[in-house]
């Protein structure tokens, strides 16, 4: 037996153009083009030819990036939108905690909307009642529920509305993001609350962004993509492919960015001051910048020797922008020195998102005489392990002489960005081991959204 | 469309709540709280008492008179009918949250914002029957059984223009800029500020002039009629007949208005 069943549904919206939005009544009349307007100029399928079902007791997981019909979907099976084509059947009550104390009243009590808000998710006046003192203490509201809810906080709003939502005791159970809605315990409650649905064969929709939440949680996953079922399947799978899918785009951006930055570069005189440029935009000059290190992306030097291309490399052997901790880093360095040069130094610098300065070192500092380089060149600087904590990362790579004059001083122009499972915070993942006496006990856990 | 309407009896428990949180959240952070349902009408009546017996006084026709109590008769259905359309034709609007985001038969916010503007009606009759004690104007037993006829067949095409204006609100928004001026003219082309017998032939009854007929054109004229027969004049209620043909025309327009609001449904959650 299905709890939800969608055959080929779609939904279509109805794109107006400009003309649509600001015609009136009056224009309408006069110009006799009631009908042409209310001809949509343009439609937008917001979700496409989607079939799946949900048996009964199952939770199925709906993942994918803003955009992809996942809300659409929820909205379908809710039964506030209907399917432009296709059906939709769900069998049993549903509950759906989109948006969470929509028919709120700001001016009445938490008590007096509780009963409203019950009412029109379907319960009755006894009912509430009946559950009355279990939603507010669900919400954690005992000393407010006489308060009118325009005096709430956003965080009391929802945990009120959640809480009656949650208690309607329904067959269905839709949930789209709604787990921000309070601190860490509020968080592990609503959890309780699912699995205890879970244990009592309801069957539950969960539209979510938390991945840990969907392998943890559901027994099945749907990726959306584009309006369009990309991949249902267990759990584990989907998300798997879903991550790849997200890092393959997220590679993309960096490189588009990276490549709009290193295009963008404006040239300007030695006599000029940096400063004259915006000071976000990236600068190319022959000196560098008399405050190196507050200088933003930027190039700059005699280009004696010049640096021609730099790619960083993971551990598959291919050049990439996103990488995951603890994998291995190489930076590829083409270099080209027109004339025979025997004072350089080849530096390259890590920066995070903040612009602190992770690690620098240099073929100087590492006692590396340089005694010649012409021609083409090449360089590889390899990191064993890339033990960065999550986040975006930035790189500096120059070469310059001993004394600091710069032949081509590439400042943050490369960024890359480093995947972790473990949200451990800080910069550097220092190696480590945990290690207890026998009266600790753990139990191992993943993550929780 | 019939199927839905009588879904809506599941919903009576939910109009009843809304219709009671409508009425506590209008006057909930005012002094005098739910007393302004009875204060505000017996303001109007004084205001409209001192414009015509000091400002500009009106004809004297004793048959009109007290002239303020006359015009009560007529100001308090006309005030629920007006703001009923006035707050209806905003109300899918306002409430778009509720179309969007719950799954909520759309037609109760118009029918709360009817009702609700009835219960207010109600607290205006009670000021209304104040004054007619006052006056000793008694009503026959014949009058307080056609008054709820009348009651529930304005209740009927209020809902029909209620349900009609909504919908098409959400489509063209100025249609509430063109209501307010249209229900001024709307007001004026009633007989509730002056006597509908002005434009009968007082020596030969029945020879009408083109205005009466005109008037007789308008639905609210024959509620209006009606309620001034039942309340004000002695006498027999002699519009009876007129009721009844409008209380057959306003159940045709509101299951046009009804029916137009249910095409237009499924277009809400998109255009609010």
């Amino acid at each position: 037996m299905n709890a939800i069943e969608l055959r080929n549904a779609s939904k279509i919206y109805q794109r107006y153009g400009n003309r649509r939005q600001f015609a009136t009544l009056k224009s309408a009349l006069l110009s006799r083009s009631l009908v042409r307007d209310l001809t949509p100029a343009e439609t937008f399928p917001a979700v496409r030819n989607v079939t799946f079902s949900v048996p009964r007791g199952q939770t199925l997981g709906v993942i994918g990036r803003n955009g992809s019909g996942k809300s659409t979907l929820l909205k379908l099976v809710a039964g506030i939108a209907k399917p432009t084509t296709g059906s939709v059947r769900v069998n049993g009550r549903i509950s759906a905690l989109i948006e969470l104390g929509a028919g709120f009243h700001p001016e009445i009590s938490g008590r007096e909307n509780v009963f409203i808000n019950g009412i029109m998710l379907g319960l009755t006046k006894r009912e509430i009642t009946r559950r009355f003192d279990e939603i507010v203490e669900f919400a954690e509201l005992q000393e407010f529920i006489d308060t009118p809810v325009k005096n709430y906080s956003s965080g009391m709003y929802m945990r009120l509305g959640f809480a009656v939502a949650i208690h309607v005791d329904p067959d269905v159970l839709l949930v789209d993001e709604v787990l921000a809605v309070g601190d860490e315990g509020f968080t592990h409650k609503c959890l309780d609350k699912f699995a205890e649905f879970k244990r009592r064969g309801k069957t539950i929709l969960l539209v979510t962004h938390s991945l840990g939440l969907v392998e943890k949680f559901c027994d099945e996953a749907l990726w959306m993509d584009g309006g369009r079922m990309k991949l249902q399947g267990d759990p584990i799978r989907v998300v798997g492919a879903y991550i790849t899918d997200v890092e393959k785009s997220e590679e993309q951006q960096l490189a588009a960015g990276d490549a709009r930055a290193r295009q963008s570069a404006v040239t300007i005189s030695p006599d000029e001051p940096a400063s004259a440029v915006l000071p976000d935009h990236p600068i190319e000059t022959a000196v560098a910048p008399a405050d190196m290190f507050r200088a933003t992306e930027g190039r700059w030097g005699s280009r004696e020797i010049e640096i021609t291309s730099v790619d960083l490399v993971g551990a598959d052997g291919t050049a990439g922008h996103v990488f995951h901790s603890g994998d291995p880093l190489t930076v590829h360095l083409k270099l080209r020195a027109p004339i025979a040069l025997d004072d350089f130094v080849i530096g390259i610098g890590l920066f995070n998102a903040e612009g602190v300065c992770c690690y620098g070192t240099n073929t100087g500092l590492e006692q590396l005489k340089a005694v010649r380089i012409l021609g083409d060149a090449e360089a590889r600087f390899s990191i064993e392990r890339l033990d960065l904590v999550e986040g975006t990362y930035k790189l500096d790579i120059a070469v310059h002489k001993a004394d600091g004059y710069p032949y081509d001083y590439h400042r943050l122009l490369y960024t890359f960005r480093v995947k972790s499972r473990t949200k451990d915070v800080g910069i550097y993942r220092l190696p480590h081991q945990w290690a207890f006496s026998s009266s600790i006990e753990f139990s191992k856990d993943d993550e929780v959204g | 469309m019939f199927r839905n309407l009588a879904a809506l009896v599941r919903y009576r428990g939910l109009i009843q709540s809304l219709v009671g949180r409508e009425l506590k959240a209008r006057y909930r952070g005012s002094v005098l709280g739910f007393f302004w349902s009875f204060i505000n009408p017996l303001l109007l009546l004084l205001v409209y008492s001192f414009v015509f017996s000091y400002v500009m006084p009106a004809a004297k026709d004793e048959r009109v008179t007290p002239f303020a109590l006359f015009m009560f008769c007529g100001i308090l259905p006309w005030t629920w009918f007006s703001s009923s359309l006035i707050e209806s034709s905003g109300v899918l609007i306002s409430g778009g949250n509720l179309i969007k985001k719950v799954l909520f038969p759309a037609e109760i916010l118009p029918i709360v914002t009817v009702l609700s503007n009835m219960v207010h009606f109600f607290f205006g009759l009670t000021v209304l029957a104040g004054f007619l004690i006052y006056y000793q104007r008694p009503l026959s037993l014949t009058e307080l059984a056609i008054f709820p006829v009348a009651v529930l067949i304005q209740l009927i095409l209020t809902l029909g223009f209620a349900l009609l204006l909504s919908a098409l609100t959400v489509h063209f928004r100025d249609l509430r800029d063109i209501l307010a001026n249209l229900l001024t003219f709307w007001f004026f082309a009633t007989p509730i500020i002056y006597p509908y017998f002005l434009f009968e032939d007082s020596n030969n009854p029945g020879d009408e002039a083109w205005q009466a007929h005109l008037l007789k054109l308008n639905p609210f004229t024959h509620l209006t009629i009606t309620y001034q027969e039942i309340l004000f004049f002695v006498g027999p209620v002699g519009h009876l007949r007129w009721l009844l043909l409008l209380g057959a025309i306003s159940i045709a327009f509101f299951l046009f208005g009804y029916f137009i609001f249910d095409r237009l449904r499924d277009t809400f959650a998109e255009e609010v």
